[in-house]
């Protein structure tokens, strides 16, 4: 299935290792949070890129002080009608400040792209031959929001006070 | 009444835009019926028994001339000539073809309307008092501030996929009209010790299967810092809410499960944790702009008494019937509320046709100041009527059939659709509700009996509020056979109670006769007049209720 990133179908590097398995010794690799939390200190002394998947139920929290050193992020939609990875990703992003990738798998449908994107998600494997296609139309069906969320702040709310402003101003 | 701007505009149509892709994708097979339902049903779109059902938000339920206009127009091109109006301030439309919704959002879009979250698992509809900004005993108008969290629930990037539907209501009110404690969220405007107006915040309220009053939360919180206290209840129900079993997804059952006194602790946390850019804060001046669109209109200074309504009731008691049932007191001197009760005799309660919807927003715009309100009664209100024009609004209400007597009174019967519109129905609603109704044809009697609230759900889903009627009716399945199990006890106001069941279910035509029974127990039992059935109840229990219902000949 086709991963996007930022919009653009990508290759993906990643390769995610189930608990108790060997790390492979080259490239870039996931793993649970559990294991994360456990061997973490080995785990970021390989000096290579290392991702954390999130169960729906986990608590990015966790994850708060080890932040700056993690690549990846992957989030789940087990079904996609199941939200809590909005809030773990805009937990992630405007709360403890993450930069790094946050990756949506499981159950992704075009229809939830404008919503993960202003969760906050910048990477998804999406099961649509025309990925980019869909990503671009998905990402602009909107044009207004009235909430801030992680991709912006400039919302209905503050624009209207803007134009206040500049209206006073003139 | 609020009027879109430029982005409010924006939003809903490019919300018909989108929602006309999505259809053209499932017609062509695009999309499969499983991810298209979620999809849909945050547009308002079910699908039902007989075809699809469009819902439309009528936020907190206020309409004006343009906008009912237009939804007759709707009901008649697309629907077959009548809407529904529902008991969460919203209008259904029972016969539309799924190709032709998007025309009809556009149709919408065109008055500053849309379907957008009247269903789904999302914030839906946020309702309020029908009453507001016209009731003498409310705190200040809760409007803009319904349209405030209108706002920032549409389209909310984190609340999208909640574990289940969750509704918002608000009042400001002392009695409580907006059943504010049956819902997920109640929030009731009131003062805190230093005497700022602020909001009283109840979380877990809700009927179906499992009912729940909704318990405090939190005692007061300030105008300022309502939206961003909204955002740390929903993120606590959108991490934590059970989603194992959809009937277990509701807030109410994580409160419970939880604990109030935990749950609360939770969401002062989030709250407490939230950063400066996390916080939902609104430049006051926006808060003011919106406040702005709910000014009071041009009243003039009048007596409290008007000689033309006076010498009217003298003269016809029709009339007089109807003023004594159908009209509330007014804040300002001279004004009144005028009900129009949607319940005339052998009708499926909140059904109004094209017909109707047209007079009703003549009569608005000529005597009413352009407002019109849904109540959760299934009614519509005009709230703003002068006392000297109640005998010309009750002419032009008459010649449409829409001067029923009866607001708040035994015939005044909530009802879901039931058997007859609903695929997940155990037994009929409206045929039910006609039967009751015709108990009180004798208007005499009616008076009577005085205020009594009848509701009548057709499955344990709720729709038709059972679980709060002073008597409730809930249609259950035996063996394939409609039973109908009677509660006693409930109340949607301030003082909400959930009703309990009786005890066997009677047979569909068991049921007024039974009932009738009960009325008679209670006309004999009462201390006087003014102790209502609710009251009776209250003070000597519900055993010589019950005994009279199962009383059979
Ligand atoms: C005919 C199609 C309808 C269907 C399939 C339907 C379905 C449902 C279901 C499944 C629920 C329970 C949800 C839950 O407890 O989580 C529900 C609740 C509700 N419905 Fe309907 N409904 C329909 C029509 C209506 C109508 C016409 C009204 C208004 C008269 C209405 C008002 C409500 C209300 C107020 C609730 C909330 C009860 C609560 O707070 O739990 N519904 N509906
Ligand atoms: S209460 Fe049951 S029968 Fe009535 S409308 Fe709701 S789901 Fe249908």
């Amino acid at each position: 299935m086709p991963l996007l990133k930022d919009g653009k179908t990508v290759d993906d590097v990643w390769a995610f290792v189930e608990d108790g398995h060997e790390l492979s010794p080259g490239g870039c690799i996931i793993v649970s949070l559990g294991r994360f939390l456990s061997e973490h200190d080995q785990l970021l002394a390989r000096n290579r890129s290392i991702g954390v998947r999130l169960a729906v139920s986990d608590d990015p929290a966790l994850l708060a002080r080890f932040l700056d050193q993690l690549h990846l992020i992957e989030l789940q939609f087990p079904k996609y009608t199941d939200g809590r990875a909005f809030s773990q990703a805009q937990l992630l992003r405007r709360r403890y400040g993450y930069k790094g990738e946050i990756r949506a798998t499981g159950q992704v449908l075009r229809d939830q792209l404008r919503l993960m994107i202003r969760s906050g998600f910048d990477a998804m494997i999406i099961d649509e031959a025309n990925a980019e296609g869909v990503y671009d139309y998905s990402a602009h069906e909107f044009s207004e929001f009235y909430q801030a969320a992680s991709d912006t702040t400039d919302t209905i709310f503050i624009k209207r006070q803007k134009k206040r402003e500049e209206k006073a101003a003139e | 009444m609020y009027r879109y701007d430029e982005f409010d505009e924006t939003l809903v149509r490019e919300r018909a835009k989108q929602f006309r892709g999505q259809v053209e994708r499932r017609l062509k097979g695009e999309l499969k019926e499983e991810n298209f339902k979620p999809l849909r049903l945050q547009n308002g779109v079910y699908l039902q028994l007989h075809a699809y059902m469009l819902r439309v938000a009528i936020p907190y339920g206020q309409l004006s001339a343009k906008k009912l206009r237009q939804l007759a127009m709707i009901a008649d091109k697309y629907d077959k000539g009548y809407g529904h109006f529902t008991t969460r301030q919203n209008i259904q439309f029972n016969w539309i073809k799924l190709a032709e919704i998007p025309d009809a959002l556009e149709a919408l879009a065109d008055v500053e309307m849309h379907a957008i979250q009247t269903s789904g698992n999302c914030i839906r509809n946020v309702t309020s008092d029908h009453l507001a900004g016209a009731a003498f005993d409310e705190l200040e108008d809760p409007r803009p501030w319904c349209e405030i969290i209108r706002q920032w629930s549409t389209f909310h990037p984190e609340f999208s996929a909640l574990p289940r539907k969750f509704k918002i209501a608000v009042t400001a009110a002392t009695p409580d009209r907006a059943a504010v404690k049956v819902h997920d969220i109640g929030l009731v405007m009131k003062r805190n010790t230093q005497g700022k107006t602020g909001f009283e915040v109840m979380v877990g309220g809700g009927l179906g299967r499992t009912p729940y009053i909704g318990p405090t939360v939190r005692e007061w919180v300030s105008k300022q810092d309502l939206l961003s206290y909204l955002e740390a209840i929903m993120r606590v129900y959108n991490r934590y809410g059970r989603r194992d079993n959809k009937y277990k997804a509701r807030v109410k059952i994580l409160v419970h499960e939880l604990g109030v006194p935990e749950f609360a602790r939770q969401v002062e946390e989030e709250f407490a944790n939230q950063n400066a850019r996390e916080k939902v804060l609104l430049p006051q001046e926006e808060v003011d702009r919106i406040t702005a669109y709910f000014a009071p209109p041009k009243f003039e200074t009048l007596s409290t008494k008007s000689a033309t309504l006076d010498a009217a009731i003298a003269a016809e008691h029709h009339f007089a019937r109807w003023c004594r049932n159908n009209l509330r007191a007014h804040k300002i001197p001279g004004y009144t509320c005028v009900h129009i009760a949607l319940k005339p005799q052998g009708v499926a309660p909140g059904d109004a046709s094209s017909a109707q919807m047209r007079a009703a927003a003549d009569i608005a715009e000529k005597y009413a100041f352009d407002d019109i309100r849904v109540a959760h009664e299934q009614d519509l209100v005009l709230p703003h009527v002068k006392l000297d024009d109640v005998p010309a609004v009750y002419a032009a209400l008459k010649a449409n059939d829409m001067h029923a007597s009866n607001a708040g009174l035994g015939s005044d019967i909530i009802a879901c659709p039931g058997l007859d519109y609903c695929n997940l129905s155990n037994a009929r609603s409206i045929s039910v509700a006609n039967e009751i109704q015709a108990l009180f044809a004798d208007p005499e009697f009616e008076d009577e009996v005085g205020a009594l609230h009848i509701n009548v759900s057709g499955c344990i889903n709720a729709c038709g509020h059972h679980h709060v009627g002073h008597i409730g009716i809930l249609g259950v399945d035996k063996k394939g056979e409609e039973f109908y199990q009677i509660l006693f006890g409930g109340r949607a106001d301030e003082k909400a109670a959930i009703g309990e069941i009786q005890g066997p279910g009677l047979r569909h035509e068991e049921v007024a006769p039974a009932l009738k029974r009960v009325i008679s127990k209670y006309l004999e039992l009462r201390t006087s007049k003014t102790e209502k059935l609710a009251d009776a109840m209250t003070r000597l229990g519900q055993a010589p209720f019950k005994e009279a219902l199962y009383a059979a000949a």
